[in-house]
């Protein structure tokens, strides 16, 4: 047992020199400002905007799925802009904006007990480059020619060559000119947020008392920051491929009879650069989301994170791991196929971290004092996607599995249950879990309710059954099923279902809109920590915090995050900055 | 509650699903049985485990959910407990990875007695080329690539000119001989995947990829394209008929070799324009697309 | 993909470097209080900004590495040709040690306080940087004039890529520096104006680094090396 110093003995927490920045006017209090927890809003609202625009992207494609030739307008040509936006913005401009640059920037001052970020006036500029980042996308919409249709993998040849919508117009120069945008803007904002961890800790907060939600988010920027420049590597190259007839990927090709001028690149090399990101990123997303649905899991069942210590190094050597991995999406690509039972051995270590993660927060709710709030019921629901759709990696990742089911809908429904509904399901839990400490107000209960059931069952008969549609050998982007043997009348029928699943679950998350922007006013109050949490962002003076956080003092931390039901205390958490000590007198068996 | 009857429903309805719902791979065609069989491996063992994780973690929702006057214990962790998943994942792990491995190396090992044939892709159609008498394939290049030479077979190459060509047509295969696939794309990338043969490969412009099989029953099979190739892939299907010895000969007697097709003056009406075939399918767009380039 | 890999795995030595000191395996539950022993723990005492930069550098140092896999890929396919590198790059080479020189004298004076010797290093380091850039230029056009354009072989367009890129980061630099100078000029704080000098005596360094291996990678020591090198091990 470690010896403890009297409260009365320790210094005030103010240290170093905090240069907190202050606000002069409205406009850099909140528009051009430089509080992170405004910023934070800003990136949220930036992406659920540019996110309810992917959503929409996906009915469309689902109307063309579930009724072909129904819809005229939604010719190949427009399929495959959608496809590619709805990916592309899915994965980056939505998931990758709000984990990192949403609940980053709001989390992680408030929890390591940090007035601010450290660098505030970069962190501004990381929000407006995104901005930036986001309507250069956007435009594409508006270019001639469309936005690109090339998947939201971009490979070349086809990327920038005329027959993909896009091609040899604008869309493609704005897709990658956007891509640019975005890395170097979260790149800036990125610092931050590892920096921040890094100097930020206020007294006490030694790493292994953080809260797992900041490891998520830390590892994640990490990642992120290591990762990306093999997207801006390859957008770059290809910007030059496409513009100034360089051949880093493009080979000698013939297109519709003409022989191109390009000559001796190579395809494969812009996917190991893709990938090399690709991977990552998938981690990116899922990193911050296996932190925060701890805090859940922990906060909402009243009981420590079960094994902590192990979360942590999980959290770690997935991380790593997920350099070594990226080459198992290119099974089936045509590289030298013996780095085949390199890549799947890796794969499936990666496996086993993950696989503890699970174990952990199922065992968490053992014994616990389940309270079947909104957050909690979305951890839940997480679990049972993410395991799912975990499982079905181990297909994919298994080599000679994916030789079958790569790029089958297969493909589809696995990345989907595991990098995205799992993942926005755990943003939902977050945003019902965190709302009040922004707004001071309560999200209403009811509306949310039905929410939570229609997205979760909504999502999971998505999905699962799109599996089986994969298995049969359905290709996925297939702007027509038509003509195709494999596909029986009883899987057209299958299709429509899904189809109408999508549009439901689409519905439901307008009413989750309504939810957040009514009860901003008509949200039952909150106070300041309506959960009990044990979080420093819970503990601070005001709801919503004040610009600079915590009052006069900072907080001192004297515990770790996940002092729930301590045998012996009075109440059934005890805060990090609660000084005293409440050990249990022996190590639990 | 209702989660914890939802949650159960979901493991239980997945399963039922899984049994009864009439949607499953077809028929195979093909040696890679091998594969079919690591795949139900697969179901097997992480379907018990989806089972293990929901199913507790309902039990759990239900034994422990929030009651007036309840309190969680305080458990930081255990570390036997968690040794032991860690132990039973890795095998479990293995047991999947092991058995996967070991018909990776048969997907890898082409057989000496394999035939190469050759698939060419272009937006948006098949094309093939088989050995002439001399049993080998010729020399290509996309750079010999013109409006008489639309595979880009080496002219110069001795090999090539009894090369058979089948252009923008079905294929024919003899049942149980096993067959290696080598892939190619004059312009972008492409997939060559027939469901029922299970296995599949990305053609590259500029490089020759390859995978092999034994087909394994007669009948007709649709290629389809698993890799997207612009506006026309979803329409880029072609066929592959696997016969008997003798049908195959019959079909084979009356295709044309490179020579016969380079020969002027032309005979036969192989020599289309490439994308003219998937132009009238696609209707205008592609027209427009084609008049484009032409321009 | 070998350059970044042994790359990252530099940087996941650093990392478990300080990971290592940072009591991963104790057991935070038994810990309460605010123990002395733990105060070493909270933050490192490196100035923030130093931190900040490094954690950039190491990207930039990505970056270039990504760069570097990329072309050793590309160069193993049959239409590479290598092209001269022209002479005024040694020249360039040697202007840019001068200005990481002249900023690292800056540092030294900025501990000593010595204010006129701090301007004296900042200026000399913007104008041979000013003079790397222009020369790197220079070095494009005598390219271009001799007929290697950027599209004609993929090793051309790697060459103006990658000085490219790495032009465009000492630009950047530039606008740091320039900052630092007004700050020099203007009086600032002696502890600030030490600060900053010292982040970008650290930026230059790291540049002439990178710029020494882009060097070495593009006049192809760095393939014959990795030969060598193989040889050896086999
Ligand atoms: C209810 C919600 C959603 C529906 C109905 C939906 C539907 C679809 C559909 C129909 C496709 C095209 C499949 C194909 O033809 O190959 C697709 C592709 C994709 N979706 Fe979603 N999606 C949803 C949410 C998400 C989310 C949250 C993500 C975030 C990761 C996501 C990421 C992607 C990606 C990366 C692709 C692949 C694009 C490509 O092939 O280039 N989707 N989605
Ligand atoms: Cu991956
Ligand atoms: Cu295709």
């Amino acid at each position: 047992m470690v010896d403890v110093t009297p409260a009365d003995a320790i210094p005030p927490a103010e240290v170093g020199e905090v240069e907190l920045y202050h606000p002069h006017s409205w406009w850099t209090k909140y528009v051009f400002s430089q509080d992170a927890k405004v910023i934070a809003v800003q990136y949220s609202a930036t992406a659920t905007a540019i996110g309810l625009v992917a959503l929409v992207l996906s009915w469309l494609m689902r109307l063309q799925l579930g009724f072909p030739g129904t819809f005229d307008f939604i010719t190949p040509e427009a399929y495959y802009q959608f496809i590619t936006m709805h990916g592309m913005i899915m994965v980056i401009y939505l998931l990758t904006a709000l984990f990192l640059g949403g609940f980053g920037n709001y989390l992680i001052p408030l929890m390591v007990g940090a007035r601010d970020m450290v660098f505030p006036y970069v962190n501004m500029l990381s929000y407006w480059v995104y901005l930036l980042a986001v309507l250069v996308l956007v435009s594409s919409f508006f270019a001639p020619g469309g936005p690109t249709g090339a998947g939201w993998t971009l490979y070349p040849p086809q990327a920038i060559m005329s027959g993909t919508p896009g091609g040899q117009d604008w869309g493609i120069i704005l897709m990658l000119s956007s891509l640019i945008l975005f890395i170097v803007g979260f790149t800036m904002g990125g610092l931050n947020y590892v920096v921040t961890v890094l100097q930020g800790r206020t007294r006490g907060m030694t790493l292994m008392r953080l809260p797992l939600t900041v490891w998520g988010i830390f590892t994640a920027t990490v990642m992120a920051l290591l990762a990306f420049p093999a997207l801006f590597v390859a957008c770059v190259m290809m910007l030059l491929d496409r513009v100034l007839g360089t051949s880093f990927f493009m080979p000698a090709i013939v297109e519709m009879g003409a022989q191109l001028q390009h000559n001796g690149g190579s395809p494969i090399l812009f996917q190991h650069l893709f990938w090399f990101f690709g991977h990552p990123e998938v981690y990116i997303v899922a990193l911050p989301a296996f932190g925060i649905v701890s805090d859940l899991i922990s906060t909402h069942a009243r009981k420590n994170i079960f094994g902590y210590r192990m979360m942590v190094w999980a959290i770690l050597a997935i991380g790593a791991l997920s350099f070594v991995v990226w080459a198992h999406h290119m099974y089936v690509s045509g590289m030298n196929p013996y780095f085949g039972f390199f890549f799947a051995t890796t794969t499936l270590i990666i496996a086993v971290p993950t696989a503890i993660k699970v174990y952990n927060w199922v065992l968490t709710l053992w014994r616990g004092d389940i309270h079947l709030t909104l957050p909690m019921l979305f951890a839940l629901a997480f679990i049972v996607t993410f395991v799912n759709g975990g499982l079905t990696g181990l297909f994919l990742g298994n080599v000679v599995v994916d030789v079958p089911l790569s790029d089958t809908m297969f493909v589809v429904a696995h990345f989907h249950m595991v990098m995205g509904v799992a993942p926005i399901l755990v943003i939902f839990g977050a945003i019902y879990h965190w709302y009040p400490k922004v707004t001071g107000r309560m999200l209403d209960e009811t509306l949310g309710k039905f929410h939570f059931w229609v997205t979760f069952v909504g999502a999971y008969l998505i999905f699962f059954p799109m599996h089986y549609l994969g298995l049969m050998g359905v290709p996925r982007r297939y702007a027509e099923l038509t003509d195709m043997t494999i596909m029986t009348e009883s899987a057209r029928h299958l299709n429509s279902f899904i189809s109408i699943m999508a549009f439901t679950v689409g519905f439901a998350q307008m009413v989750f809109l309504f939810n957040l922007i009514w009860s901003i006013r008509h949200g039952r109050g909150a106070g300041g920590n309506p959960w009990r949490a044990t979080t420093l962002e819970w503990q601070t003076p005001q709801t919503p915090p004040a610009h600079g956080n915590f009052g006069k003092e900072l907080p001192i931390v004297y515990r770790w995050a996940y002092d729930y039901s301590v045998p012996g205390a009075k109440e059934d958490f005890i805060p990090q900055n609660v000084p005293g000590d409440f050990a249990p007198s022996r190590e639990p068996a | 509650m209702a989660v914890v009857l939802v949650l159960v429903l979901i493991v239980v309805g997945s399963v039922l699903f899984h049994f009864l719902s009439p949607w499953w791979w077809t028929p195979i065609a093909s040696n890679w049985d091998y594969i079919d069989h690591t795949i139900i491996i697969s179901f097997w063992i992480t379907g018990i485990v989806f089972a293990a994780v929901v199913l507790f973690m309902a039990y759990c929702v239900f034994r422990f959910r929030h009651r007036e006057g309840n309190r969680a214990t305080y458990e930081p962790e255990n570390k036997r407990l968690e040794s032991w998943l860690m132990i039973v994942t890795a095998f479990g792990v293995t047991a999947l990875l092991v058995p996967g491995l070991f018909v990776w190396s048969r997907f890898v090992t082409v057989p000496s007695d394999a035939t190469e044939i050759e698939v060419v892709a272009q937006q948006w159609q098949w094309s093939f080329r088989l050995p002439g008498k001399d049993g080998k394939l010729g020399t290509s290049d996309t750079r010999d690539v013109t409006a008489d030479n639309p595979l880009g077979v080496a002219p110069k190459d001795p090999n090539g000119q009894d090369d058979v060509l089948v252009e923008a047509a079905d294929l024919h295969l003899p049942v149980g001989k096993p067959v290696k696939v080598l892939l190619r794309s004059i312009d972008v990338l492409h997939d060559f995947y027939i469901p029922e043969f299970r296995a599949k490969m990305d053609m590259i412009p500029g490089s020759v990829t390859y995978f092999w099989f034994t087909p394994i029953r007669t009948g007709t099979f649709q290629v389809l394209c698993a890799e997207l190739c612009g506006q026309g892939h979803p329409l880029m299907h072609g066929v592959v008929v696997v016969d008997t010895e003798q049908d195959y000969l019959a079909w084979l007697g009356q295709q044309q070799t490179f020579a016969q097709l380079s020969a002027p003056p032309q005979s036969g009406s192989a020599n289309q324009p490439p994308g003219k075939i998937i132009a009238s399918s696609l209707g205008v767009a592609a027209n427009s697309k084609l008049s484009r380039s032409a321009q | 993909m070998s350059v970044i890999l042994v790359f990252l795995l530099v940087i996941a030595g650093f990392a478990g470097w300080w990971l290592s000191h940072q009591r991963l395996t104790a057991k935070p539950w038994l810990e309460q209080g605010l123990a002395g022993d733990f105060v070493g723990f909270d933050r490192s005492a490196l100035p923030t900004a130093k931190i900040g930069l490094g954690v950039f550098l190491a990207v930039v140092g990505c970056l270039f590495s990504l760069f570097t896999s990329a072309y050793f890929m590309r160069m193993g396919l049959p239409d590479w040709q290598p092209l001269p590198l022209p002479r005024l790059l040694w020249l360039n080479t040697g202007v840019l040690v001068l200005s990481s020189v002249a900023l690292q004298c800056a540092v030294v004076a900025a501990r000593k306080g010595q204010i006129d010797n701090v301007r004296l290093g900042l200026a000399t380091a913007g104008f041979t940087t000013l003079a790397f850039l222009v020369g790197q230029l220079m070095a494009w056009r005598q390219l271009t004039g001799d007929g290697y354009l950027l599209a004609s072989n993929p090793a051309n367009s790697f060459f103006y890529l990658i000085t490219g890129m790495h032009g465009l980061h000492i630009f950047g630099g530039l606008v740091g520096l320039g900052r630092t100078s007004i700050g020099a000029w203007n009086g600032a704080r002696p502890e600030r104006l030490r600060l900053s000098v010292e982040l970008c005596a650290m930026y230059w360094h790291f540049l002439l680094f990178v710029w020494l291996c882009i060097f070495a990678l593009l006049a192809g020591w760095a393939a014959t090396f990795i030969d060598i090198c193989q040889r050896l091990l086999t």
